[in-house]
């Protein structure tokens, strides 16, 4: 990427919370982001940790209540979208960013065919006829891979794996900036999850879309990520290129979570799992949230809040002890 | 020689739907040594469950037996049955939906204890539930919270108690950690392991996560479309894996690791649907080496090297080459 980098989203300490009556759920506490073009970025963590709180602020789409965007600045090809409106948004939504989500069961309307579901998405961002809509459905289908006779079906006729690619296309169907995939292959068998992998790949490479790819494995993300940030309690704790994060290991909750998979080329007898469970994000502790679970946590870590600390340029840790020179995780600081 | 813990012979389980009948189990035959772990792999609408489900007769089997220590389960009656049942245990893939929301912590570990009668009196109960709860590394405090309360790994602990209150020898593990994130998924998997070396359980471990299945068990059977086409012991079918749909199941897993190779065999089409299957390889739609024999009959599982058996024409004694082939390229 020799070319002037051209940032297509850059979030800035975007805090977000939930408002129950449990207490206020602190689900992003200052979330910075970069993605350039044709950039990946593989936004990782465990349930509750954040990641698609941050994915829905990108479209505005929290569900508030109970949620709010309490502050920060989301840029998508430098324009902020915290400053539109309702209405600008709807002009965002499809047709510069667009989604694909979890569960293809249930982001699928059960009372109107495929073809009409990806032809609308169409028809809203571009001055085109129905006919020429549902033709350009078609085509959509086909590049996912489903014959085109099947825009006239309904999404019950369809089986999981096909679901998935429909809601593919209609998210790819006006040819965005930015693609927002959140866990698109978690409700996937394997063999499947690598055709729909290998379909967003080659998509993106024919179109230079810059993606931010939500999921808990990692292996998916080595897999298509050019960039990781590792979330944690509603913060980002890494942040780095591949080789950084995976090879570079700086923060011990991301080296419990390399520790916490089975190896399938070694097959020991014991994993290594993070004790304890994440905190309530209605109660986070006191200075370092990972602190209770950490092994090298000292008082001063459950004392004091952390700040990002870079390491290179493109690599961040949210650890203190980071610092100390004498400092080593046992994972990383490999070659 | 010692006798398997478990045999099960031909085992079947037919389905009569609308659209005709659907074999969710057809023909399934293996063996469990004591103390051993057997994972059986593959994907949605495989049969995997329907195998472990009707072992333990939650569902009654078409025809088949199940040998479950020289006796066979499936011809017990049901009362024969209730007094077996605490022998073979099963814990359940969803922590949220297996347990009783009406019921405590120490309801739900105490119903097997009452249920068998394994203990006499309250007191007793009491301290045997503390005692396993303790054993799961539950903290006594959860004592008297109800299940909604604790988060999905204490859940799955509930249901491991819940499992092995009774002291079974044979447990089936019906994807025990996929609802699990990685972490607490690490958890459970150690716990179920130690809980398995001290308790000297037999276990039957179903689930679609390959590298889980590795970790877990010692020996491996994939299955598809309601068949078993191939078997081998863990080490020997990651190392060297011959069928086809192993094969490309193997290949399709992602590595947390930059620097694996990786070759990728992408399967066409998905899963067909198991009504009315005709007579041929059940794989052949989707297979990417498939030769004329294939269309011809069903290939059975055959031993093709010692403890490896696969159930592919190419893999088979008649084509010795296939077998070359694939372990060509694997080196």
């Amino acid at each position: 990427m020799s070319d002037v980098k051209k940032n297509i989203l850059e979030i800035k300490d975007l805090v977000v919370h939930y408002d129950t009556e449990g207490g206020v759920v602190r689900a992003a506490n200052g979330i910075n982001i970069k993605i350039g073009q044709k950039e990946s970025l593989g936004l990782v963590g465990e349930t509750g940790a954040g990641k698609t709180t941050t994915a829905l602020s990108i479209l505005r789409i929290i569900p508030d209540p109970p949620g709010k965007i309490i502050s920060g600045s989301i840029m998508v090809d430098g324009v902020d979208l915290m400053s539109f409106t309702e209405e600008e948004m709807e002009g965002i939504r499809g047709k510069e960013v667009s989604m694909i989500f979890q569960d293809p069961m249930t982001a699928l309307n059960p009372v109107f065919t495929v073809g009409e579901q990806i032809a609308e998405s169409i028809q809203i961002h571009e001055q085109v006829s129905a006919h020429e809509a549902m033709e350009r459905a078609k085509e959509m289908l086909e590049i996912v891979g489903i014959h085109r006779e099947r825009a006239s079906d309904y999404p019950h006729q369809l089986s999981g794996g096909m679901k998935q690619r429909v809601v593919i296309a209609i998210a790819l169907a006006c040819h965005t900036k930015l693609l927002i995939a959140d866990e698109p292959t978690t409700a996937l068998d394997v063999t499947i999850q690598a055709q729909v992998l290998e379909l967003i790949k080659e998509y993106r490479e024919t179109y230079q879309t810059s993606m931010l790819m939500i999921t808990h494995d990692l292996g998916i993300v080595a897999e298509i990520c050019d960039c990781v940030a590792v979330m944690y309690a509603g913060n980002i704790v890494e942040y780095g290129t591949l080789d950084d994060v995976f090879n570079h290991t700086l923060h011990p909750y991301t080296e419990g979570l390399f520790s916490s998979l089975p190896n399938i080329n070694q097959r020991t007898a014991r994993l290594t799992p993070i004790p304890g469970a994440m905190p309530d994000p209605t109660e986070l502790p006191e200075g370092c949230a990972f602190a209770p679970r950490c092994a090298y946590a000292t008082e001063e870590c459950r004392k004091l809040e952390q700040s990002d600390q870079t390491v290179s340029e493109t690599h961040m840790v949210r650890c203190s002890r980071y610092r100390e020179p004498e400092f080593k995780i046992k994972r990383g600081n490999m070659p | 020689m010692s006798t398997p813990i478990l045999d099960v012979r031909n085992l079947c389980k037919y389905f009569k739907t609308k659209r005709g009948l659907l074999q969710a189990v057809d023909h399934v035959s293996f063996t469990v040594e004591h103390g051993h772990t057997l994972g059986i792999v593959g994907e949605s609408g495989c049969g995997k469950s329907t195998v472990g489900r009707t072992i333990l007769r939650l569902i009654e089997p078409t025809s088949g037996q199940v040998l479950f220590e020289g006796e066979d389960i499936a011809k017990l009656s049901r009362s024969q049955l209730r007094k077996r049942r605490k022998d073979f245990q099963i814990i359940f893939q969803d922590p949220f939906a297996s347990l009783d929301p009406r019921k405590t912590v120490s309801q739900i570990i105490s119903e097997p204890l009452l249920t068998n009668h394994i203990v006499k009196n309250r007191a007793e109960c009491e301290k045997r539930v503390l005692e396993l709860m303790d054993r799961m590394g539950l903290a006594q405090r959860w004592f008297n919270t109800y299940p909604h309360q604790l988060d999905g790994g204490r859940r799955q602990r509930i249901g491991i108690a819940r499992a092995l209150a009774v002291n079974p020898k044979l447990v089936v593990c019906d994807e025990p950690v996929s609802a699990l994130d990685v972490s607490i998924q690490a958890q459970i998997l150690n716990l179920l392991k130690d809980l398995q070396e001290q308790m000297g359980l037999t276990c039957i471990f179903i689930t679609h996560d390959l590298s889980v299945v590795h970790h877990f068990s010692d020996e491996i059977a994939v299955m598809y479309l309601g068949h078993i086409v191939e078997k081998a012991p863990s080490e020997e079918l990651f190392a060297n894996p011959l069928h086809p749909y192993t094969r490309a199941l193997l290949s399709a897993i992602p590595i947390p690791d930059l620097s694996a190779k990786k070759e990728r065999i992408i399967l066409r089409g998905e899963v067909t649907s198991p009504i009315d299957l005709p007579n041929e390889c059940r794989f052949k739609k989707r297979c990417y080496e498939c030769v004329e024999a294939c269309s011809a009959s069903e290939p059975e599982l055959s031993e093709v090297l010692p403890g490896h058996f696969v159930a592919c024409y190419r893999c088979g004694g008649m084509a010795d080459a296939g077998v070359r082939d694939s372990q060509a390229r694997m080196a």
